[in-house]
């Protein structure tokens, strides 16, 4: 039994999820949206051995399935011998972002520490400055707290700044300019100015980078009015939320995450965005719905192989927008599951897990029916030790555990 | 270049003679009563190049912002600083920013606004003499002692009288309140609650116009940037990161440091290791000067030259203005802890009486005239104060407004649509 599956979003005209795969072993399959913009119509198309289980209760686990996801057995036009599009890693689809819009909008500069010769610390900015000159690509002093406040003048003024925090750790050092004027500003002016700017950086927990550089900020700023934050979590959605961040008129943190800027994918040859306040379906399914982002995504996938070998159908939700929530994807899925697990990277005080369960309970609390588990970090600061600092974020095996849990 | 400015020993400087340790010493003041510093006698000529020399005796001197300072000569023949309609000019807009703040004041105490309100009275020398000399479309911040800012950029007394009011005719549509002003049109960049906080907008505010002029290659693009603040925030880190970066990039930016010698209750001296502020400029290479801020004429010519510096793409100037404000901190300040004789020294110097006295005994006006311009404001205030009475309040439908320029911000409800759409944002009753 093959089950078509039409992501339903808002209106939004320019988003579009393609498929899309990675070299990092793992088959992702992202059903299209109804409103794509490209001209190929193909469609996911899951498959299962056997008919899929509508009643967790009473299931049958022994449905052997090989992939987490279907295999693109027989996909009509989109990818396999013509190969359109052309892979890139994941830093390098933020680069090519951001080139673009530099190219498409002369007020688009970029400003932070190390951005302009020396391409940026993790090469997002990689070859800009020779391009575009030094004032456009600008290597700024260690002054987080005005530089940014800097680019959001700048931003009042007509130009529309693309703020780099070399951490995002880094950024709490403008934690001032960030809350007070890039929030405020277009409140307290009655609406007479706006603050185009797009504030990125990586943050996460990394490799033993220790306690100040694994910080994960998106529970600190999303607190503050008159920002939006979004997490990209692939070269797809990464160069897409760059773009759309840009040409927003909004303010708009986007957290990129220094273990993923590696990952590769093929990205199509034409101009496009992702919808800043959409959420993502990477895995459609039935049983239970896994709401996540950034690098917990591939966490979730890895155990969502693990379960559907159990027998188990997640629904896999990459929420991308952390402010605003897109309620209508994330509710349809409610709907559908009855049951919500939650998991991310921040910690589990006040963390974006825990807007979500309120903002879960008030909407759709009829829906439930078992309660919203939510799987966070530890609420400690991310120690040096490999050994503690697994242990630390969210594993896969922790998250088999859970859905096994909730699935009961 | 900097060392153009490293100043020489002032003769009397007041803050120099109070000792850090105690604060109820009488404030030496300096010798004879002081003398109108603005007046011709004292001052040289004017050359009609852009390179002014002026140099000071006594106490409040002036330094021209030019690469040499030649030796100043006696003239025979001093010539006046402005003309007739200049000083009118000018003598206009410190009444209008006096009488609005004592207004407001009145205001206050009538219940008509609320929270904190700073006001302005005794610094009008510095909003006038540095603002009168900007076009529109350059560019200036303020701190939260922004309402005569606001006024002598143009932005109209109605609108900020409302503002205050908390009306929805306000600049900022009653959102902002005293703290924030701004203005689009009139280039007022705010108006910031916190210190230190609009150092860096106003940066980069001057970052796009230097990036105008080099990178989008408007060619006549000079907008120049003034960043007031006070002597509190020069100890703040902003104003030091800022202080690198103008001067690193030479952006068009002046920095006026209105040193009223306290924040709140906190005196300049007690909080600061080194309390000559125009000693940092040169830190950071880029002129430092000191001008007498009870003097709308010195202010003014200091500013000429600095605006001139930074119009020609020569870079930012830190400019402190030494000056006081008459009243507490705030109007909710009981201001017991300055000394009566030092508010008395410089209510001697009261900028408008000292402009007053030079208008009429350089016979650029005449008792009668000044008079006349003191009853327009008074009509001119009424009428603000009636239009801002009469404005509606907002109404709860403006909640919701503004937060995000793109509405679209609030993201997507659970049916679908953006909450944006839903009827109930227009009447600020949506959950968002």
């Amino acid at each position: 039994m093959a089950a078509i599956f039409q992501g339903v979003g808002a209106a939004a005209p320019l988003s579009s999820s393609p498929s899309n795969s990675f070299d990092s072993n793992k088959s992702v399959f992202s059903p299209r949206r109804s409103f794509s913009v490209r001209k190929r119509a193909s469609f996911a198309v899951v498959r299962s051995d056997g008919i899929v289980n509508l009643n967790p209760k009473g299931r049958s686990a022994q449905r052997l399935i090989s992939n987490a996801v279907a295999t693109k057995a027989d996909s009509p036009a989109a990818s396999s011998s013509s190969k359109p599009g052309h892979e890139l890693l994941l830093f390098e689809a933020l680069q090519e972002g951001l080139e673009e819009e530099m190219e498409r909008d002369p007020r688009v500069c970029v400003m932070g520490e190390d951005v302009g010769h020396y391409g940026g610390s993790y090469k997002v900015t990689k070859g800009l400055a020779k391009r575009f000159g030094d004032l456009r690509v600008l290597d700024t002093p260690i002054a987080e707290n005005s530089f940014t406040g800097m680019g959001i003048g700048a931003a009042m003024t007509g130009l529309r700044p693309v703020i780099e925090g070399m951490n995002m750790g880094f950024l709490l050092l403008a934690f001032n300019q960030i809350s007070n004027n890039c929030g405020m500003l277009h409140y307290t002016s009655g609406g007479q100015f706006t603050i185009p700017v797009v504030i990125r950086g990586p943050g996460g927990v990394g490799r033993q980078l220790g306690a100040e550089h694994s910080q994960r900020l998106e529970s600190y700023f999303q607190s503050i009015p008159g920002i939006q934050m979004v997490a990209c979590s692939t070269p797809y959605n990464a160069k897409g939320l760059m773009k759309a961040a840009i040409r927003s008129e909004n303010p708009v943190i986007l957290f990129e995450h220094v273990l993923l800027y590696n990952l590769k994918e093929r990205l199509p040859d034409e101009d496009y965005i992702c919808n800043l306040e959409e959420a993502e379906m990477v895995r459609p399914g039935e049983h239970v719905t896994i709401l996540t982002y950034s690098r917990m995504r591939y966490h979730v996938m890895q155990a969502a192989k693990t379960l559907v070998n159990k027998g188990y159908d997640p629904e896999v939700i990459d929420i991308r927008s952390l402010k605003p929530f897109d309620l209508h994807t994330i509710g349809n899925s409610v709907k559908k599951t009855h049951r919500v697990l939650i998991v991310e990277e921040c910690m589990r005080t006040g963390g974006i897990g825990a807007s979500l369960t309120a903002a879960i309970t008030e909407n759709f609390n009829d829906y439930l029916d078992a309660p919203i588990m939510c799987l966070s970090s530890q609420d400690v600061p991310t120690p040096y030790a490999g050994t503690l600092e697994e242990v630390t974020v969210v594993q896969p095996a922790q998250i088999v555990t859970a859905v096994e849990q909730i699935c009961q | 270049m900097a060392t153009a400015f490293s100043a020489p020993k002032f003769a009397a400087q007041p803050f120099t003679t109070i000792s850090p340790t105690s604060q109820h010493k009488p404030l030496k003041i300096p010798t004879a009563a002081s003398p109108f510093l603005g007046s011709t006698r004292k001052l040289l000529r004017l050359s009609s190049s852009s390179q002014l020399n002026l140099r000071r005796r006594s106490s409040g001197s002036v330094f021209a912002v030019s690469d040499v300072v030649k030796e100043k000569k006696p003239t025979p023949i001093p010539s006046l600083l402005i003309t007739k309609e200049e000083g009118l000019e000018l003598y206009e807009d410190m009444v209008l920013g006096r009488s609005f703040e004592d207004m407001c004041a009145q205001m206050y105490y009538r219940g008509k606004m609320f929270g904190f309100v700073h006001l302005y009275n005794g610094q009008e020398a510095v909003s006038t003499g540095f603002i009168k000399l900007l076009k529109q479309q350059d560019s200036v911040v303020s701190t939260y002692r922004d309402h005569v800012h606001a006024l002598s950029k143009g932005v109209p007394a109605r609108a900020v009288m409302s503002e205050l009011f908390g009306k929805t005719t306000g600049c900022c549509r009653g959102q902002g309140g005293s703290m924030h002003m701004f203005s689009s049109e009139h280039n007022l960049i705010g108006g910031f609650a916190f210190i230190g906080e609009g150092i860096p907008v106003a940066t980069g505010a001057a970052f796009t116009s230097k990036y105008k002029r080099e990178v989008l290659k408007e060619a006549d693009c000079d907008h120049v940037t003034l960043a007031f603040f006070g002597d509190g925030t020069c100890n703040n880190g902003q104003f030091f990161e800022c202080l690198n970066m103008a001067a690193l990039w030479k952006l068009p930016i002046v920095f006026v440091v209105e040193n009223n010698l306290w924040a709140i209750g906190m005196s300049h001296l007690r909080a600061t290791s080194d309390p000559q502020i125009y000693k940092k400029g040169p830190a950071f290479g880029m002129p430092g000067v000191h001008v007498d801020g009870m003097d709308v004429l010195k202010v003014r010519e200091v500013a000429k030259e600095a605006i001139a510096r930074a119009r020609r793409g020569e870079g930012p100037t830190l400019v402190e203005c030494e000056t006081y404000r008459f009243r507490g901190h705030s109007l909710a300040d009981p201001d017991e802890l300055r000394d009566p004789t030092e508010k008395a020294h410089y209510a001697a110097r009261d900028p408008i009486t000292a402009l007053k006295k030079y208008l009429i005994e350089n016979n650029l006006s005449g008792e009668a005239e000044l008079k006349a311009i003191d009853k327009k404001i008074d009509e001119l205030l009424e009428d603000a104060v009636e239009f801002a009475d009469e404005s509606p309040l907002p109404p709860r439908s403006q909640l919701l407004e503004n937060v995000f320029a793109d509405p679209k911000g609030f993201g997507i409800g659970p049916d679908g649509r953006y909450r944006c759409e839903d009827p109930k944002f227009t009447q600020g009753t949506a959950h968002v």
